[in-house]
């Protein structure tokens, strides 16, 4: 099926089977930042924006996101860039396999809560899982990042 | 110390969190064979027929093997030193299956749709044999798992296969029996820890293909690149330098990717077909048909006097390595040679026992690698011999461990036949900083805080090791480039822990230069120097080494070039980092300048500095841990309030890894200690293989988690460092298990502590 996208901010016609996920279909056109962890919606890994709001791309059908928008962390990198900074400064970037997921949803709280407190951020956060840090480095950063106390 | 102790950014950082393309599926180029396994759905059976006609009539199937095309040499697939300790007890396809996942069928098709259409036509004729499921009855179980005639091992392990024995091992020093019969107090208690999944966030995969010079080429997320191209041409029987192995960065390892649980299969199909290929494994296969921690039981007797002198350990293992004996017989050594010397006071200590085959999943290397077993155990007694004594457990510790300066014949052997003595240790110092930390003063052993709550707390201690002595060994190179920076050769793989930038900090901290100088390159098993991988805690301190003396000897070249360049003699040579000077002509040359000059037709010499090590001994990094936690005497549900982990592992290259090494490291623990455990139905089929129903930690199942340092100065570590890998993870199992006894009184003996067997333990008190 050929669906029409704006993939951060340009407009592509993709080609994508009626049975294939977002997931696989950004990857097969390039978007090699999403990654996969899981086959259960359980970890986050593969987060990207809808119409600018955090979606497990393995759990969306391509086939339903035509029109809509799409963002993967290419699209946002100086933003990306900035967190990521924070993260890197704390050593909180271990495998970094989890980031790309984690910094799309962090960006998308930063959107969504104002001065969110740290009960706030974890529990936005608690759909992104990460085996590597323990998750301690990675609050640093992020209240770092948004000045929270 | 400029750039070493500092806390560096990882030089890798900023890409890999950003989304770049670096991990092994970002690398193919899209037009590889999608590879898929067919599997068993039996727990032990041996295949009679298998019908591939209408499978590969499937459009798009390039090749369905079976075992009847593969190489009739067994392997192993534990990444070891050859010659390894493991059995060579698998082909890459095999008659007999012998865990459900078990491989029967390796199909190569253009895209994973026809592969897996082709996989569901394939027909099957099994021969159902009774499995061997309960590790307790495997020795002398009728169904032998192994019945073949043709597994060797390369050094006397202590199989025995016809009663399902794997590997066994006996450590002994001085008369346990003897000491047990004189001692005043004895505790004994049976231990059981649990299988665990290793849950890296990146699967298992590897793709491979046939390079310009018609070499098999192996891009894959490992640990070891130099022990799977032997493992590889091992197993396909093809000559080692017809394989080259590449690593790109890696999404996790934990001790998963030290086995080469996928390579062969991708490239088996490329050496069939010709045709580049690739498999990913989902997080199905990468649960279910890989390895897991071993799951052991542990029978432990401790002797002491009135005053809490131990006098002796003695300790009754048995391992469960599944249906493959992958890591089996150094898993199970390793559970005792890591955790006797911790109570170096003790006069007489045991440890023995076997590792046994059942029909499951194979279990291999994790994190820890069966000092975590072997902990929960000593530690769990440790505890309750605390408890017997009417003693305070900290001060049980502190009366028993092992000191810096003490020798211990477990530690190993001096080349003059004497115990290794414990060159550091502020293991004393972890145990009382640790106390303040979580108030132990205060807490222990109990508060009640309401008619249903009650908070307590509980400790642990351990020590692992850095890297194996006289096994492992890592080479470095610096090479100069022309315009006076470096760069440095690893077969070292960073699976995120940042060891490139360490070893890129040790490099630079020599060679007085600043980290923008070294560019790191690891690995790829035709460029990198050998190193035998990151494992085993090894490349801190072993790959450490092997740099410092590969930029030590880039140093003694860069002024022996100069020397020649000014001609005069080397001592008149001074080299700051920057600028190779003269001393006494006041001529000096910037190293970039110089560095042009050396590569040109002038100079016509490239400078190279080489480095090995090896270490004599494996020096024990320490941890003392503290847990406390809130129990609802209703429920039985726990709450890890504060977990408190002071940590010595030498000097730390760099402050900022090492603390998340540390809370990384926690946090499994925790999730062993809590929530994890891989279960097996009564057929033998796994039934934790996604995260709905394997749960590891979220950030919601953490307490606060405070973590500081006691360094201790290791001597003959890299600027004093030790190891920190897998220490890390040890002590919250029975940290955790001795502050629920504390709250309630119920030992669990029994991992993962979970709210019904706390809650059942309650009852049965009542
Ligand atoms: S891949 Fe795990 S939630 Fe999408
Ligand atoms: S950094 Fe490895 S999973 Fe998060």
């Amino acid at each position: 099926m050929q669906i029409k996208v704006t993939i951060n901010e340009k407009m592509m016609e993709l080609e994508a089977p009626y049975d294939e996920f977002l997931m696989d279909t950004l990857r097969r056109y390039g978007f090699l930042s999403v990654k996969k962890g899981c086959n259960t919606g359980s970890c986050g890994l593969c987060t990207v924006w809808l119409d600018g709001k955090p979606v497990l791309s393995c759990s969306v059908l391509s086939v339903r996101v035509n029109g809509r928008n799409i963002t993967t962390i290419e699209g946002v990198q100086k933003e990306a860039r900035e967190f990521a900074d924070f993260l890197v400064k704390e050593g909180a970037d271990q495998c970094g396999f989890c980031s790309p997921g984690f910094i799309m949803t962090v960006l998308a709280m930063k959107r969504e809560l104002s001065n969110p407190t740290e009960e706030d951020i974890i529990h936005y956060l608690t759909g992104n899982l990460c085996r590597c840090t323990g998750y301690q480095g990675q609050l640093r950063a992020i209240k770092k990042y948004l000045g929270v106390v | 110390m400029r750039i070493v102790n500092q806390p560096i950014s990882k030089i890798d950082g900023m890409d890999i969190t950003t989304g770049k393309p670096v991990y092994t599926d970002d690398l193919a180029h899209g037009h590889e064979l999608a590879v898929k396994i067919l599997r068993s759905p039996y727990a032990f059976a041996r295949i009679k027929a298998i019908n591939l006609e209408k499978a590969s009539r499937i459009p798009g199937v390039e090749c369905i093997l079976t075992y009847q095309d593969v190489p009739k040499t067994r392997f192993t697939m534990a990444g070891q030193s050859y010659p390894e300790p493991s059995p060579y007890d698998r082909l890459i396809l095999d008659e007999y299956v012998r865990y459900v996942g078990d491989e029967v069928a390796i199909i190569a098709a253009v895209d994973e749709k026809a592969a897996e259409k082709a996989m569901k036509l394939i027909k099957v004729e099994y021969e159902i044999l009774e499995p061997v499921l309960d590790f307790e009855k495997a020795i002398g179980h009728p169904s032998v798992v192994h019945p073949e005639g043709d597994v060797t091992v390369n050094m006397d392990i202590g199989m025995d296969k016809t009663k399902n024995i794997a590997s066994s091992c006996k450590i002994e020093v001085g008369d346990v029996e003897a000491e047990l019969k004189n001692s005043d107090v004895v505790v004994e208690g049976t231990y059981y820890t649990q299988a665990q999944a290793h849950a890296m966030m990146e699967t298992y995969r590897a793709l491979t293909y046939f390079d310009h010079n018609g070499r098999l080429t192996i891009v894959s997320s490992t640990q070891i690149p130099f022990h799977v191209r032997r493992i590889v041409a091992r197993a396909l029987q093809i000559p080692m330098g017809r394989v080259r192995v590449i690593k790109p960065r890696i999404g996790g390892g934990f001790g998963g990717k030290q086995t080469a649980s996928v390579e062969v299969f991708p490239a088996l199909v490329t050496l069939k077909t010709g045709k580049p290929a690739k498999i990913i494994y989902d997080r199905r296969e990468t649960f279910a048909c890989t390895t897991s921690r071993h799951a052991m039981r542990i029978t432990v007797r401790l002797g002491a006097d009135k005053e809490g002198n131990i006098k002796a350990i003695d300790m009754q293992a048995l391992s469960d390595t599944g249906a493959y004996g992958e890591h089996a017989p150094t898993v199970f050594a390793v559970a005792g040679y890591k955790t006797l010397p911790l109570y170096g006071k003790a006069r007489a200590v045991r440890y023995m026992g076997h590792a046994v085959y059942t029909n499951k999943m194979p279990a291999g290397a994790l994190r820890g690698y069966g000092v975590t077993q072997g902990t929960f155990a000593l530690e769990s007694a440790i505890n309750e011999l605390a408890a017997k004594l009417q003693m305070d457990p900290a001060e049980l510790r502190e009366k028993n461990i092992i000191r810096e300066g003490d020798a211990h014949p477990v530690l190993g052997e001096t080349p003059e036949g004497k115990p290794v003595v414990l060159a550091s240790s502020a293991l004393d110092r972890c145990i009382k900083r640790g106390k303040e930390l979580i108030g132990w003063g205060e807490k222990y052993p109990r508060k009640v805080v309401s008619d249903t709550k009650v908070r307590a707390v509980g400790m642990a201690i351990t020590m692992q090791g850095s890297g194996i002595a006289g096994i492992d060994t890592a080479s470095a190179v610096i090479k100069l480039n022309d315009d006076g920076f470096y760069t440095l050769l690893l077969g070292s793989t960073d699976m995120g822990t940042g060891s490139d930038t360490t070893m890129a900090q040790i490099a630079a901290e020599v060679l007085e230069t600043t980290m923008d100088k070294i560019i790191v390159h690891a690995a790829d098993t035709d460029i990198s120097p050998y190193d035998t991988g990151s494992y085993a805690s090894s490349t801190a301190y072993v790959t450490g080494n092997a740099v410092i003396k590969a930029a030590e000897d880039m140093k003694k070249k860069i002024i022996e070039a100069g020397a020649k360049l000014f001609g005069v003699d080397s001592e008149e040579i001074e080299f700051d980092g920057e600028f190779v000077r003269a001393i006494n002509k006041h001529q000096s040359l910037s190293l970039d300048e110089m560095a042009r000059r050396l590569i040109s037709g002038e100079g016509k010499l490239q400078l190279v500095g080489t480095g090995t090590f090896g270490g004599d001994t494996s020096p024990p990094p320490f941890i003392a841990g503290f847990a406390e936690v809130e129990v609802d005497t209703e429920t039985g549900k726990i709450d890890v309030i504060e977990y408190v982990a002071v940590v010595d592992c030498g000097t730390m290259i760099n402050p900022n890894l090492v603390r998340i090494q540390v809370e990384g490291g926690l946090v499994q623990g925790i999730g062993m200690a809590m929530y994890e455990d891989v279960k097996y139905s009564e057929r033998g089929k796994m039934q934790t293989d996604t995260f709905m129903q394997y749960k590891i930690p979220c950030r919601k199942d953490i307490g606060k988690i405070t973590v500081d340092f006691e360094p201790s100065y290791e001597p003959t570590g890299p600027f004093g460092a030790k190891s920190v890998g897998e220490v890390v993870i040890n002590t919250p199992s029975p940290a955790i298990a001795h502050a629920v006894y504390n709250a309630v009184g119920v030992n669990i003996r029994n991992l993962p502590i979970t709210p019904e067997k706390v809650i059942m333990g309650i009852m049965e008190k009542k």
